[in-house]
């Protein structure tokens, strides 16, 4: 097949050539592994290539071959975040704590992809534990946005968008607490997708914050983003808050008229462009014959407040398992606290002790109540607020729409002395996932900064188990092709 | 907002080791986020209605069909910084 056949492929074209045995998993494989070669040194997506990917690759060629696996993921070459276990492989979640340490067991996920015929070309940068929104706390250096190598790729899969951005990859998986898949997939102009709270399984994956973590695809398309959540959804025994695909109600959202609400938002915090980008996907959607209003989430405002207090007291609960015994680094000190004090005080960057500690204050006796009992109550208006607006008895909507983020990707090294200005960066999106609602960006649309043009991002937001309403608007506006 | 023996004593609370530096750098930027998020304590909590009870339900599962003793702990123990016979190893605890 020739060069110019592989550029920007998606799933679905791949599936057909490898049909009509116009291309094979190896060749595909090689392509990538060549694009990374050439482009990973300026980009630093890629942490680990791993050697074995051609060689999956034959036993993929071989086993479509005899028929033994079939299926849309067939020989499709992935990147993976480097916080999702890969037996055998190390996952270092980019900390210096978990540098040398190798997975003994797959994620369920990565299991899943496997047995769908999926090729892992190797693992992708973030920031350290999914800790940041730009991918520069990650130990091993910021990646960079192939946009612009002056700028962010967003975070905290940074590594994952920039793998399918700059072609080093068909797709990846990312992971989502606080917006992590949905801001770096607007900042790179990929399409980005969080699932609702329980729909894909986290077991393997290194938690962050348990009760807002959630996996998802990165990919060009938004049906490629459907093909790969399809295979990694459902029950999974080894995490219990995945629910039984048995008791979603069967739902398919075909060209139907919908409602959709335009979030009220405050157009002062975002730039003009996005304003702009707005307003042309209302005006698109209207024209396709959706009806639009506006809507108001009263607690909205205080979801960043309630994020920043719930996800630190999860985190430091979380990373208190790396304590220099079960695995990963041992700094030794004089007795075991101090081997505690000194593995952590080294293992950890700067942004994850910082967490740790906001969360173990607001745990604190004296502190308890006035921030975590607060925050989980706000939460709950916050999720109620999303129960109302999604009831369509009361004269709710089927979808809300906002943007992913409040401007284009910002410069490398713009927003890391001030960890509060970093933090706004997921003003937008921490509430899909306070709420548990389905949310996905798609690109639409590109602002000019210092001559190049940089990729915006639409956020799509739907309630609970109604992905397939954000897979059909989704690809509404992707065919729509709206210009700013 | 917060001094630095609290910031001491949050680090020594989450056996962090810190430098001098990191003190005085997250004693100005932990206070200047507790600022920001203490915005909720003046939120409005309309009505009387029980929140932050979670909906979601213990999922159990009877404790049986145990796999084979050691089937997984040669892999484990591989990835232990210490461990010796079989055991992981730790800083003796009691004096």
């Amino acid at each position: 097949m020739d060069k110019e056949f592989f550029k920007n492929l998606t799933i679905k074209k791949v599936a057909k050539a490898m049909q009509d045995g116009d291309t094979t998993a190896l060749e595909l494989t090689q392509y990538y592994l060549e694009n990374i070669k050439g482009k990973n040194g300026e980009l630093n997506a890629y942490l680990r290539i791993f050697a074995g990917a051609e060689d999956q690759a034959r036993k993929i060629d071989e086993d479509i071959k005899n028929g033994k696996i079939m299926g849309p993921l067939a020989g499709i070459p992935f990147a993976i975040k480097d916080n999702m276990l890969i037996k055998g492989e190390v996952a270092s979640a980019s900390s210096k704590i978990l540098e040398n340490y190798r997975a003994t067991y797959d994620a369920t996920v990565i299991k899943k992809l496997r047995e769908a015929g999926a090729i892992f070309l190797g693992t992708v940068n973030m920031d350290e534990f999914a800790m940041g929104s730009s991918t520069e706390n990650s130990a091993f250096g910021p990646t960079k946005n192939p946009h612009d190598p002056a700028r962010v790729p967003g975070g905290s899969s940074g590594g994952s968008a920039v793998a399918v951005a700059a072609d080093m990859a068909l797709a990846s998986l990312g992971s989502d607490t606080g917006g992590s898949i949905r801001q770096p997939a607007s900042f790179c102009g990929e399409v980005g997708l969080k699932p609702t709270y329980g729909r894909v399984s986290r077991s393997g994956l290194i938690a962050m914050a348990s009760s807002l973590d959630q996996i998802g695809p990165i990919t060009r398309t938004v049906e490629d983003a459907e093909i790969i959540f399809n295979i990694i959804k459902g029950k999974d025994p080894l995490d219990a808050t995945t629910v039984n695909e048995d008791v979603i109600p069967e739902t398919k959202q075909e060209n139907k008229k919908l409602k959709i609400g335009l979030l009220t938002y405050d157009k002062n915090v975002v730039a003009p462009e996005i304003n702009d980008m707005m307003e042309k996907s209302v005006e698109m959607l209207k024209q396709a014959g959706h009806e639009i209003m506006e809507v108001t989430l009263p607690y909205l405002k205080y979801s960043l407040s309630c994020y920043y207090i719930i996800m630190p007291a999860e985190v430091s609960s979380n990373l208190a398992r790396l304590d220099g015994v079960k695995y990963g680094l041992l700094k030794e000190g004089d007795n075991l606290l101090d081997d505690y004090l000194k593995t952590r005080g080294t293992g950890f960057g700067k942004e994850a002790k910082r967490r740790i500690m906001i969360g173990t204050y607001v745990l604190s006796s004296g502190y308890y109540d006035d921030y975590y009992s607060k925050a989980q109550e706000i939460r709950d208006l916050i999720r109620r607020d999303f129960e109302n607006a999604f009831d369509l008895s009361a004269g709710g909507v089927d979808a809300i729409i906002l943007p992913t983020t409040t401007e284009p990707a910002f410069k490398i090294g713009e927003k890391t002395d001030d960890p509060m200005k970093m933090y706004l960066e997921d003003i937008f999106t921490v509430s899909a996932n306070l709420a548990g609602v389905p949310a996905i960006s798609i690109p639409t649309g590109f602002a000019e900064r210092d001559g190049v043009k940089l990729p915006l991002g639409l956020q799509i937001i739907a309630p609970h188990f109604r992905e397939d309403v954000l897979f059909s608007l989704g690809k509404q506006v992707e065919n729509a092709k709206i210009k700013v | 907002m917060i001094n630095i023996e609290e910031v001491e004593k949050l680090a020594r609370l989450a056996r962090i080791e810190l430098t001098d530096e990191e003190k005085e750098q997250f004693q100005k930027e932990i206070g200047s986020i507790l600022d920001y998020v203490s915005e909720l304590k003046e939120a409005p909590i309309e009505g009387d209605e029980a929140l932050a009870i979670s909906e979601n339900v213990n999922q159990l599962r009877e404790d049986e069909n145990p796999h084979e003793t050691g089937l997984y702990s040669k892999e484990l123990l591989e990835e232990t910084p210490r461990s010796e016979k079989g055991f992981v190893k730790v800083k003796k605890i009691f004096e």
